[in-house]
């Protein structure tokens, strides 16, 4: 049997902060009506739907507030095309995208007590005002990135899978010990 | 001359003394130093040579204004020309060199310019240089660019050792300037709750205040800062950060801080900068304010300094410019200098006022001390050579013909007045005015740059608002030239620009030569436009051209105060964006495996895709036809990943791909391809590539690699902006799918070689047919398309398992006689067969029936996107260049690009054509050179002979021939 | 550098986030339409010293196009909208004409 490998290949990095490859993972987009969205959710997943910007964690996954028409699942890779089939029939024929996405996606883990000093060199985003459990789609470095916070410290950062090689390294490079800032405290 | 004192210096440890070298030679300063107090102290006072005339400079000023002393700094990869000794801290082992002069700093061959400045005068350049034409490119701008310039480049071969970083930051207050304004105004921000970021460009907080010694809220200057510092920065929501510069104010309340964190430790494991890009609710600008020079003749000579700086050598770091200083002033404030020198034992031989009298508090502390005080008087002229050896004193009311004493000194300082910094406040449109009584421009506050909701949001305190804190003090008089009627001789010695060598006289001959506008005369006389842009010089160019012109100074005007504030290193503007993150570089998931066969890449995008394979030994066009020849012989296989894989899915989507399409994309079968184009509005064609149905309300659309986010954003623009009721989903898949293209006579016994649950024979799976099932164990969606005209499968497999099938398509193809091949033979197949190639046939220029694609173009449909378009006049026309086939008389590669020439010239005087090539390669299959090419009225002259351009001017015979040269009955790829 | 609101996923981010797509309410002419009428929507642009209404896209965030009043000359912004629209809403209309008495209006 031929194994999915993730872009990263299991990199993992130590400055500042903990850079890990969060490995294969699974990922759905769907598209559609929030709300018809989320009776498929709350049928096959058990995951309620999230507010704007927002990310809900259950058992099975978490789904994360992708824009106003479309949400993006993440759960274990394996279990991707299965529950991709089941919300497809869940929702029937109504007007509504479910596309499997792993394979064209990186996730990458940011932890520690400086994660947001290390992400604002990177990103354009106000760290002051990112709760946990919320979900911001921006810019890293050069490209798109869509980061959410798990916990005060904890931080995961998806970006696609031909960039993934980019995000690490420049992720890496602004985590290097003595680049220090304090703007987060 | 200039020396260290026994005692004092606030800002130095003399228990920590530090070596550092100036021109090889070993000086000595103390951990606290500027370089410029660590070069004074040990009696540098020499530092440079002129831009232009290469006369000999000193330090004038002490901090970021200064405008002579510019050195090289460091070697190797650390070295880096004109940087301040002013701002550059003191580290052990140092190394510092002069520029502008050879072949030594003490005995400069360019100084010859210095004796012959009566030739030199502003826009010598321009008028010198205009005749002939040719010699300016050939003969005088070599010989300018030569002697002229700053530092030396840094070898384009040795690589900057440091890092530097960006961050983004966001505040309600953002406070430029630690002085006691700027202090005042965070401890206001931050006691209010907000978010404050404070900045100072300085290793030190406190700004004059701490100098002077002043009082601020009944408590020492020194105490009252070190209790508001330790207040911030325990405060939540406050970040206070020196040595960082705000360089520039933009739109919104955005703003630049350039943070030297490492410029002072060297080799320290840290970045070198960080450029702070700050959003603010509000920026305060407290930037303080600059004293001006005063403009006499030889106020260039070193020795000659702002009277404050010297207070700043003193005080700061126990440095005296010389060991008698006389002071020339225009204002109280400079008796302060007096005073300071006078408290160290430093004589001052005399304060020179241009005012009648100096009757003011200060002057009287002054007289009391002992100190003579010169009033009505001004310098006529400096004298000495490489250092100040007198000044000749003349009334100011004169034309200085009559010298009424000469006092002996080796240095003098002098002060004409203060302008606020106004810098911040005008970088994003804020408006000035002018201070009759101070003589500077203020911020106008009815004027500010207007933020995103209307409103001002900078705001300037303390000097940096025009409060100078002289309230109490005698008014100043306003001294542009001293003395007043200074003759030319005079004139045309007292430098305003020292860095750029631009005198009094150079301006008045702007203005009498017709340069009215300042802006006009800024750029001819080139006054303001150095490094330092202009900190010292500016109010004083303002006032001699105003003179000249006879006009006030606020209808003159100012010149544009643009960011940066100081000069910023390239490194911090690039930021992490260098070496293998300079920018994303596209990596497919395959990408590993051909590094590992050193492919030779061709960038597409920011993808990199392997262009060929090279063997030991092989060149890349040896490695091309090779592959190109195992393709069409055996088999190839091609890493697709690329290609932009866009899912369509809706019940309107099939009426939505009619619109975006030429063609009619609703009625393809599920199960079938269909080739499609794309055009825009203007009809040009903008995308080509093979749809697949894959349900009754799902289609997957390829776009070419280049294009994938292209047109995805182009279809979701459509979607959301005109035709938002229509139910369509698009979503982008490109990197969803690894793609393998497997081309050649042997390609489907590769396919079926590595098993599976798909019938690959011709009769269950057609030309422009797709399957879904299994490749061996791999989840696999199989395209029979063709664009190499051989029999040709696409496979789409998950990202994560695409490095895995190929590896067995090359296993299992070994006895196939199997071959990767890159962009290259994918580049000459699809020549070799007609095939178009977005980008190469088309530019932006060209519609589908120009390229024979008109039986792509639906004749049914009532519109589609550039349907309009195509109806115009000169789209329809039958005078449109054509695509053709072009077949070299003597079998050689055309050119890429050539022209076919037509005898005459067109309106423009250029020469008329008829045509170019497109698309130009050897074919191996052919063993020939074939191309494609626009011409005109292509396809009704197949047959003709036509020249086109070569590289040696010649031209080269070619025939009109079908654009398809192999295969044209579609033999090969329908088995 | 502009500081811009996207309505669609309420972040307000700077403009490195998003993609301007030149000027807005522009009406579609096909096939059918006049030489004069297809030149107007595909080359005829106000430009305006003033208030403008231009599409953005939040093309490093939720994807999504959005409308913007905005004065080219203050930059100032009046407020940013849906695309789904073919004229701006009369609040933000009102707002404007607040702001700039002498706006000749949409």
């Amino acid at each position: 049997m031929s194994e999915a490998v993730s872009a990263l290949a299991g990199a993992r990095g130590s400055g500042l902060v903990e850079l890990a490859d969060a490995g294969v993972t699974g990922m759905i987009t769907l598209r559609g009506d929030l709300p018809l969205l989320g009776g498929a959710l709350e049928s096959v997943l058990g995951l309620g739907l999230p507010g704007q910007r927002q990310v809900v964690t259950g058992q099975r996954g978490q789904v994360l507030w992708m824009s106003p028409d479309e949400l993006l699942i993440v759960l274990p890779y394996a279990e991707a095309p299965g529950v991709a089939a089941a919300l497809s029939a869940a929702l029937g024929d109504a007007f509504a995208t479910v596309a499997v996405v792993s394979d064209a996606r990186a996730l990458i883990t940011v932890t520690g007590a400086q994660a947001r000093d290390v992400l604002a060199k990177l990103m354009p985003v106000d760290f002051a005002d990112f709760p946990v459990a919320s979900v911001r789609r921006t810019r890293a470095a050069q490209v798109a990135a869509a980061l959410w916070r798990e916990s005060e410290t904890e931080w995961k950062l998806v970006c696609f899978r031909s960039v993934a090689s980019y995000v690490f390294e420049a992720l890496a490079t602004v985590a290097q010990p003595g680049g220090e800032v304090g703007l987060y405290r | 001359m200039s020396h260290r004192l026994g005692t004092g210096g606030r800002l130095i440890d003399r228990a920590r003394p530090m070596d550092f070298t100036f021109n090889g030679k070993t000086m000595r300063g103390y951990a606290g130093d500027t370089l410029a107090a660590a070069l004074l102290g040990a009696g540098q006072v020499l530092v440079g040579r002129s831009f232009k005339y290469h006369r000999p400079r000193g330090i004038m000023a002490s901090g970021a204004e200064e405008p002579n002393a510019l050195v090289g700094l460091g070697e190797g990869q650390r070295y880096e020309p004109n940087q301040r000794v002013t701002t550059t801290e003191l580290f052990p082992g140092l190394k510092a060199s002069s520029q502008n002069h050879w072949p030594s700093l003490e005995f400069d061959v360019g100084a010859i310019n210095a004796k012959l400045w009566r030739f030199f005068p502003a826009g010598f350049y321009y008028k010198t240089f205009i005749a002939p034409r040719p010699f300016w490119k050939h003969l005088y701008e070599p010989i300018i660019r030569r002697s002229a310039g700053l530092g030396r480049a840094p070898d384009a071969e040795t690589h900057d050792a440091d890092r530097y970083e960006q961050i983004y930051a966001f505040c309600d207050v953002l406070v430029a300037g630690g002085g006691i304004a700027g202090l005042k105004a965070a401890r206001e921000a931050a006691d209010a709750g907000k978010r404050v970021i404070l900045v100072e460009q300085t290793a030190h907080f406190g700004g004059r205040a701490v100098v002077d010694g002043l009082e601020v809220e009944g408590q020492g200057a020194e105490a009252w800062v070190a209790a508001q510092l330790a207040a911030l920065s325990s405060m939540p929501g406050v970040t206070v950060l020196s040595r960082t510069m705000v360089s520039g104010v933009y739109d919104h309340g955005y703003a630049l801080a350039y943070q030297r964190i490492a410029d002072h430790t060297p080799g320290a494991e840290k970045p070198r900068h960080r450029l702070w890009r700050i959003r603010a609710g509000q920026i305060v600008s407290a930037t303080g304010a600059i004293e001006r020079p005063l403009s006499f003749a030889g106020n260039d000579l070193p020795g000659v300094m702002l009277a404050s700086a010297v207070r700043d050598y003193v005080v700061n770091w126990a440095v005296s410019p010389g060991k008698s200083v006389a002071v020339v002033t225009n204002n109280d404030d400079a008796y302060r200098t007096a005073l300071a020198l006078h408290a160290v034992g430093i004589k001052v031989p005399a304060v020179i006022d241009a005012r009648r009298e100096a009757t003011g508090d200060l002057p009287a502390r002054v007289r009391a001390a002992g100190i003579r005080v010169i009033e009505d008087a001004a310098i006529r002229h400096v004298e000495g050579g490489k250092a100040v050896t007198g000044v000749a004193l003349c009334r100011f009311n004169s034309d200085g013909g009559a010298v009424i004493e000469t006092l002996s000194c080796d240095a003098l300082a002098m002060s004409g007045g203060w302008s606020p910094v106004v810098h911040l406040w005008s970088h994003c449109g804020g408006k000035l005015l002018w201070n009759e009584a101070g003589a500077f421009f203020r911020p106008d506050p009815a004027r500010p740059p207007l933020g995103a909701d209307g409103k001002g949001f900078v705001t300037c305190v303390g000097a940096a608002n025009g409060e100078l804190g002289n309230e109490g003090e005698a008014p100043m008089l306003p001294v542009w030239l001293m003395p007043a009627q200074a003759s030319y001789d005079l004139r045309a010695k007292a430098w305003l620009d020292p860095q750029n060598d631009v005198k009094v006289s150079d301006v008045q001959l702007a203005a009498q030569e017709g340069y009215a506008s300042v802006e006009h005369t800024k750029r001819y006389t080139t006054l303001g436009m150095a490094t330092d842009q202009g900190k010292l010089s500016n109010i004083n160019g303002l006032a001699i051209l105003s003179d000249a012109l006879g006009q006030p100074i606020p209808q003159t005007g100012t010149t544009t105060f643009r960011p940066p504030y100081t000069p910023i290193s390239l490194g911090a503007i690039a930021g992490e964006a260098r070496g293998g993150i300079f920018q994303p570089l596209r990596k497919t998931p395959i990408y590993d495996w051909h590094a590992a066969r050193g492919a030779h890449w061709e960038p597409v995008g920011y993808w990199r895709r392997p262009y060929c394979y090279p063997k030991a030994g092989e060149t890349h066009a040896q490695a091309v036809s090779r592959e190109i020849n195992q393709t069409r012989k055996a088999v190839g296989i091609l890493d697709a990943s690329t290609l932009g894989k866009l899912v369509v899915k809706g019940p309107d989507a099939g009426r939505f791909l009619d619109m975006l399409y030429t063609n009619v994309m609703s009625t393809l079968k599920v199960g079938k391809c269909r080739y499609g184009l794309m055009c825009n509005e203007n009809g040009f064609l903008s995308d080509d590539g093979v749809v697949a149905r894959l349900s009754e309300d799902t289609w997957l659309c390829h776009t070419t690699s280049g294009g994938a986010d292209r047109i995805h954003a182009w279809m979701e623009d459509w979607l959301q902006c005109e035709w938002w009721d229509w139910k369509v989903h698009v979503v982008n898949l490109t990197e969803q799918f690894a793609q393998i293209a497997v081309v050649g006579p042997k390609a489907r016994a590769l396919l079926e070689k590595l098993g599976g649950d798909m019938d690959l024979s011709a009769a269950a799976f057609p030309f422009m047919d797709w399957k879904e099932g299994h490749l061996g164990d791999i989840p696999a969606r199989i395209f029979r398309i063709s664009f190499s005209g051989e029999l040709s499968y696409e496979v789409a497999v998950p990202a994560g398992q695409g490095l895995a099938l190929w590896e067995r398509l090359m296993e299992a193809g070994a006895e196939f006689g199997v071959a990767p091949y890159g962009t290259e033979a994918l580049h000459v197949m699809r020549a070799e067969k007609g095939f178009i190639m977005i980008g190469d046939e088309t530019d932006g220029t060209v519609i589908p029936q120009d390229l024979g694609l008109g039986w792509a173009i639906s004749k049914k449909k009532a519109d589609f996107l550039g349907k309009r378009g195509m109806e115009r006049e000169a789209m329809v026309s039958a005078d449109r260049w054509q695509l053709v086939g072009l077949e070299t008389l003597d079998g050689s590669v055309l050119p890429d690009g050539a022209l076919a020439p037509l005898p005459g010239k067109n309106d423009n005087g250029q020469q008329e054509t008829q045509g170019r090539v497109t698309s130009t390669y050897f074919s191996p299959t052919l063993g020939k050179g074939i191309a494609m090419g626009l011409l005109h009225k292509g396809p009704a002259r197949m047959g003709e002979v036509v020249q086109f351009q070569n590289a040696s001017g010649g031209t080269v015979a070619a025939r009109v021939v079908d654009p398809c040269f192999y295969d044209k009955a579609g033999e090969k790829q329908n088995v | 550098m502009l500081l811009l609101s996207c309505p669609c996923c309420g972040v307000t981010a700077e403009e490195t986030e998003f993609a301007n797509g030149g000027e807005a309410h522009l009406k579609r002419f096909g096939p059918g339409s006049t030489d004069a009428e297809y030149e107007a929507y595909m080359f005829a642009r106000k430009n305006p010293r003033g208030v403008h209404f231009e599409r953005w896209r939040h093309a490093y965030g939720c994807g999504k196009w959005f409308l913007m009043a905005r004065d080219t000359m203050t930059l100032e912004v009046y407020g940013t909208y849906k695309a789904q629209t073919t004229e701006p809403p009369a609040e933000l209309q009102a707002h404007i004409k607040a702001r700039r008495p002498e706006w000749e209006g949409f």
